[in-house]
């Protein structure tokens, strides 16, 4: 196992910064194979290194690799260092794989946008920032990973800056994005006061040894780590930026939501399992937050019109379960869905992104439908997608959200009313994807006229990554294949090192496989249900939204305005601030501070006028004076 | 006798000055080249200073000890260590930056150049000076080009901007004379040596350490400017020109935290562990309330003035944590502040040489008009709000964890404190969106992109800032000596 890992990050970085420096002298083909050709060829030696790992025994699959000193001042010490196990491992051949699917699918969508150049450039350094995030081996590095894609998001999100509501929405992005990483610094102090060290790899082998299991110390430090996930992971109460996130290209809504920035924050706290597993308040708490998002997003998700505004709070909601498995201490489940995550979710983005191409940038679905037969590739290949996010049986999403699931309710940290929550988000999932699906491909076409006779499915550079990440969200499942199915679940096997484990007391009974069988048999109905009453309300009865809209008219307009969670941010947090900031300035800096020192030299300059009348310069005036002191002094000693 | 550098590097300035005093009348161009030359040459003599400094010894180097008033034992008394290297090139650096931006200036010429060079012979006599009264000389000698430079060539309210700077500081001064004398009276024999009475502080008195420190500290506060005495800040940014601006916050702000370093602090170390507790929360009130402040502004250079308020906060906070972590950070961060807000008001005044406004209400969407310039501002914006990779991150980073350490101050301070780089993201970003980002608004339909003499100046600037952040051992290479010896003496 020879490195060297920092060539997985050179490239990524090297076409930043050539695109960055000479990319508007270059023509846009060239500008292309710069950044495609990089992370290219960073996910061909992340291959390359993968492979290496897996032909290597389990139990040295360990590769650190540390570039220099970083920071150091008194007892602080970081390293700048990579690590590499099976999950980094996982991690960056994902990151690279799809983004460099993303990269190609861009080289047409954005084929015509005049900063091409800064696109790409910046596109190149979102994976590396990524690729730094998950590589780091210690806390620090991985920081600047978590910066660097807060970094990214802000700059593509805000990509057309020109609007309004994009530039708005980048702003809104970075600032949660740093709201969460108040906690995640603080949860970093904690940590490096306690184990002296921010090493991942140090910090997970004394945790069990300095901290006391389910202690207050713990508790805290995890739970400060877990404000930085929800605002990078987008979970409740700092998932507002996510939905915004849609102002950007769609590309780039496929990286920032399938594989990479979102994934993070789930990332992380799989990274730091060692932690997690001490704290039981705090995972159930990250349980509680991943599930009741998950079926919070879905609800909005169910009434939206907007096509990447459904899958955005699909991605929410799909994180939901993610931080569900991690809370249930079934962080390699939350890892396999993850990544059978990236691919559907990618597809399904690009595949979005490849309707609107095909309409002229329509971004409504109720002026869309029957382009089915229209546009057949991008259908076919969103067809699988939402076949495998719907969890129906044979799709990679079955395989990953049914572990999440069984462990819910199974996990020695899991419990019935987590599942329940999860197996409604399933229906609900099902419906409000095949609700996108029948609304955009199926009945009548609602294009408006002028669009109409322009409709063409998009060129291959752009299907050709549909078809490939269409494959993948097939087989992408058959990786961790339960043991229930006759599967050996390999993923689980291959990231079992990477995390720390229930000890084997705290497993009471195996549950049967008979109960393991009727829960899968339950969550696949429930989805199917969900597909059938897509069917019945947008194919069967297309009236039917309608009038349940008009009957349940308050709920309908609750979940429209998704809760009006972003109107009482504004009311209590944003318009406040900004008042306070004014009335600082205005009244305390201005008044009382400003006010105080003016009135000091005002104080002296009136002093100054006044004793100025006693120095006339003329003498007889002095000696006026002079006889009034001794009258009184006199005065004052003949009548005391 | 080894070649005398620091002589040379503080003197050749005030060379310049007279020469070029003695060019005639109206010869601007030869002014400007002149003044160019004479600042280009400390800066030469900056990077053999950087290259021959030892970073392993905390000792004093480079130095010159001459005899000067013998009556009163005052020496002319030069040195260098850890603390003064960096700052010695800062100043240099921005010295040349700024005169190269001076360009530009049309009234006067001579007198502005003339002015400038004196004002970067005192920086650099602030920083190379190791005797209390030859530091003095130099603190006070630098309010007087300062004064006319704000008060000849700064805005419509020049006149008061200048006065309250003058005099503010002078009442800051005031009470380090007094400091300065009561130091000197009470140490046997009278001495005003800066090592020799760091070395007797042992036997300072409690109460003595309190007052007296007290006395300098409000000398340094006034000039740092520490929270509640800031209020000279923003007036005299807002008047003074651009290159003004970016030596005040770049190096002039520096020196009062340099003076905090190299002398109330190893002078009087009970005090400084006595007063931990008032002056961590005077740097937590500065961090939040300047960046609560910064928000509200509608003037771009006074935005960027408050913000530094606020970046000094995390001096103060640094300072009174009184750790290895925390000093090397208030080290990073003035390094790093006079860099990243040098550029900041390089940069604003590019904007206002072409828009005459500096109104950020008035911009709007002209990044699209000037992407170069939109790039590198936002460049150093993200510096600014401490992205990690450049040179702000370190800075805060080290404070913090430092701090956060500290057994001299209560955690919730630093807790608090860390809310800053919330703020920080705000202001900076909302700076960024209202003159950047939108709409692009007609009226600056003929705004020209920043030129290539404007680039130079920030380019040096940027690569410092990123070197420091992805490399920070070229500058930790030089303070960490002599810092754990500061925080030896201090702490014991």
């Amino acid at each position: 196992m020879h490195g060297p890992l920092w060539l997985i990050l050179a490239f990524p970085l090297l076409g930043f910064l050539i695109n960055g420096i000479f990319g508007n002298k270059f023509n846009r083909v060239t500008v292309s194979l710069v950044a495609c050709g990089a992370v290219g060829i960073s996910f061909v030696w992340s291959a390359v290194l993968f492979f290496r790992l897996i032909a290597l025994p389990p139990e040295s699959r360990i590769y650190v690799e540390k570039l220099f000193d970083w920071i150091s001042a008194g007892k602080f010490n970081a390293a700048f260092s990579f690590y590499l196990d099976p999950l980094s491992a996982l991690m960056i051949l994902m990151v690279s794989g799809v983004g460099f699917l993303i990269h190609i699918y861009s080289h047409g969508y954005m084929g015509h946008d005049e900063s091409y150049a800064r696109y790409f450039s910046f596109l190149n350094l979102f994976t590396f920032s990524m690729l730094l995030l998950v590589l780091g081996a210690n806390l620090l590095v991985l920081f600047v990973g978590w910066e660097g894609v807060g970094l990214c998001s802000y700059l593509l999100i805000g990509f057309w800056f020109t609007k309004k509501s994009a530039s708005n929405a980048g702003k809104k992005a970075f600032i949660v994005n740093r709201i969460g990483d108040y906690g995640f610094l603080l949860g970093l102090f904690l940590i490096f006061v306690t184990f002296g060290t921010l090493n991942i790899a140090q910090i997970t082998e004394q945790a069990p040894r300095l901290l006391a299991s389910g202690g207050i110390l713990v508790t805290i430090m995890t739970l400060l780590l877990f404000v930085g996930a929800t605002g990078k992971s987008a979970q409740i109460p700092l998932y507002i930026w996510l939905p915004d996130a849609m102002e950007g290209p769609t590309p780039v809504s496929a990286l920032i939501h399938a594989a990479t920035m979102v994934t993070a924050g789930v990332y992380m706290m799989a990274r730091m399992s060692a932690l997690y597993m001490l704290a039981p308040l705090t995972m159930g708490i990250v349980a509680a937050i991943g599930a009741l998002t998950a079926i919070f997003a879905a609800t909005i998700a169910l009434t939206q019109f907007d096509i990447k505004r459904v899958l955005a709070y699909s991605t929410i909601s799909q994180l939901g379960y993610m931080f569900l498995a991690c809370g249930v201490g079934a962080f390699g489940a939350g890892i396999f869905h993850l990544m059978t995550h990236a691919f559907f979710k990618a597809l399904l983005f690009m595949g979005a992104g490849s309707v609107m191409h095909a309409l002229s940038n329509e971004q409504d679905m109720r002026y869309m439908g029957g382009l089915k037969k229209k546009i057949p590739i991008t259908f076919w290949t969103m067809l699988i997608a939402t076949l495998a996010i719907s969890g129906v049986p044979g799709f990679s999403g079955f395989f990953s959200k049914d572990e999440i699931l069984w462990e819910s309710f199974a996990s020695p940290q899991g419990n019935i009313l987590l599942w329940i929550i999860g197996v409604i988000t399933a229906g609900l999932t099902a419906l409000y994807m095949f609700r996108l699906i029948f609304m955009t491909f199926y009945g009548e076409s609602r294009v408006k006229s002028h669009i109409e006779k322009h409709i063409h499915e998009s060129p291959s550079v752009m299907t050709i990554p549909l078809i490939a990440l269409a494959v993948l969200s097939v087989i992408g499942g058959y990786v961790g294949i339960p043991h229930l199915l006759d599967g050996s679940d390999r993923i689980g096997r291959f990231l079992e090192p990477s995390f720390a484990h229930f000890s084997e007391s705290a497993i009471e009974g195996h549950h049967s496989a008979g109960t393991e069988w009727l829960f899968m048999i339950i969550s696949v109905i429930i989805a199917l249900t969900g597909i059938y009453i897509a069917y019945k309300m947008y194919i069967a009865k297309p009236e039917l939204p309608v009038a349940f809209a008009k009957k349940f008219k308050g709920v309908y307009t609750v979940l429209y305005n998704k809760y009006y969670v972003d109107e009482f941010y504004g009311y209590t947090v944003v318009k406040p601030f900004i008042k306070l900031s004014r009335i600082m300035y205005n009244i305390f800096d201005r008044v009382i501070i400003d006010g105080s020192v003016n009135l000091i030299a005002y104080i002296t300059e009136w002093t100054g006028e006044v004793l100025k009348w006693f120095q006339t310069g003329y003498v007889r005036h002095y000696i006026v004076t002079f006889m009034f002191g001794v009258v009184i002094i006199l005065g004052y000693f003949i009548f005391r | 006798m080894h070649f005398p550098i620091l002589t040379y590097m503080v003197f050749t300035p005030l060379v310049g000055m007279l020469a070029v005093m003695v060019l005639r009348k109206g010869a601007d161009n030869a002014a400007r080249y002149t003044s160019l030359f004479f600042s280009l040459i400390p800066l030469l003599l900056s990077f053999i200073l950087l290259a021959e400094f030892d970073g392993s010894t905390a000792k004093m180097q480079f130095v010159e000890y001459i005899s000067w008033i013998p009556s009163l034992g005052i020496h002319y008394y030069l040195g260098a260590d850890g603390i003064s290297v960096p700052m010695l090139f800062l100043t240099a650096l921005l010295s040349f930056v700024s005169i190269i931006a001076s360009f530009g200036i049309k009234i006067r010429v001579k007198e502005y150049f003339a002015f400038f060079l004196l004002l970067e012979f005192s920086m650099m006599g602030v920083f190379a000076a190791l005797d209390l009264f030859l530091f003095y000389v130099f603190w006070e000698i630098m309010l007087v080009p300062m004064y006319f430079l704000i008060g000849i060539w700064g805005g419509p309210r020049k006149e008061y901007a200048a006065i309250k700077f003058f005099l503010y500081t002078l009442l800051g001064s005031v009470l380090m004379l007094v400091g300065i004398i009561a130091v000197y009276f009470y140490t046997e024999p009278h001495t005003l040596d800066i090592m020799e009475l760091i070395h007797r502080s042992s036997s300072y008195g409690h109460t003595f350490q309190l007052i007296i420190f007290a006395a300098f500290f409000f000398g340094f506060a006034v000039k740092v400017p520490v929270w509640p005495f800031h209020t000279w800040l923003p007036d005299a940014h807002v008047e003074a020109p651009t290159a003004v601006s970016v030596i005040l916050a770049g190096v002039l702000l520096k020196m009062g935290i340099y003076g905090m370093l190299r002398v109330s602090y190893p002078m009087f170390p009970k005090a400084a562990i006595y007063y931990a507790i008032p002056i961590a929360l005077l740097g937590m009130i500065a961090i939040i309330y300047g960046a609560f402040v910064s928000m509200a502004q509608k003037d771009l250079k006074k935005l960027v003035a408050y913000s530094s308020v606020s970046h000094m906060g995390y001096c103060m906070l640094g300072l009174a944590a009184l750790t290895t972590a925390s000093f090397s950070g208030v080290m990073f961060q003035m390094f790093s502040h006079g860099v990243l807000t040098g550029a900041m008001f390089l940069l604003v005044g590019v904007i206002y040489d072409r828009a005459h406004t500096r109104e950020i209400a008035a911009f709007g969407g002209i990044g699209a008009k000037v992407p170069i310039y939109a790039g590198v501002f936002t460049l150093f914006g993200m510096g600014s709000l401490g992205l990690p990779g450049m040179s702000g991150f370190v800075s805060e980073f080290l404070t913090f964890v430092g701090s956060y350490n500290s057994p001299y101050i209560q955690r919730w301070i630093v807790i608090v404190s860390i809310l800053g780089v919330v703020l920080t993201a705000g202001y900076i970003l909302r700076m960024i969106q209202k003159v950047f980002l939108g709409p692009f608004n007609t009226r600056w339909e003929n705004l020209t992109e920043i030129n290539g003499r404007e680039i130079f100046t920030v380019v040096p600037l940027g690569i410092l800032t990123i070197l420091i952040g992805v490399y920070p051992k070229v500058l930790s290479y030089f303070i960490s000596a002599s810092i754990n010896n500061v925080i030896k003496i201090i702490t014991g």
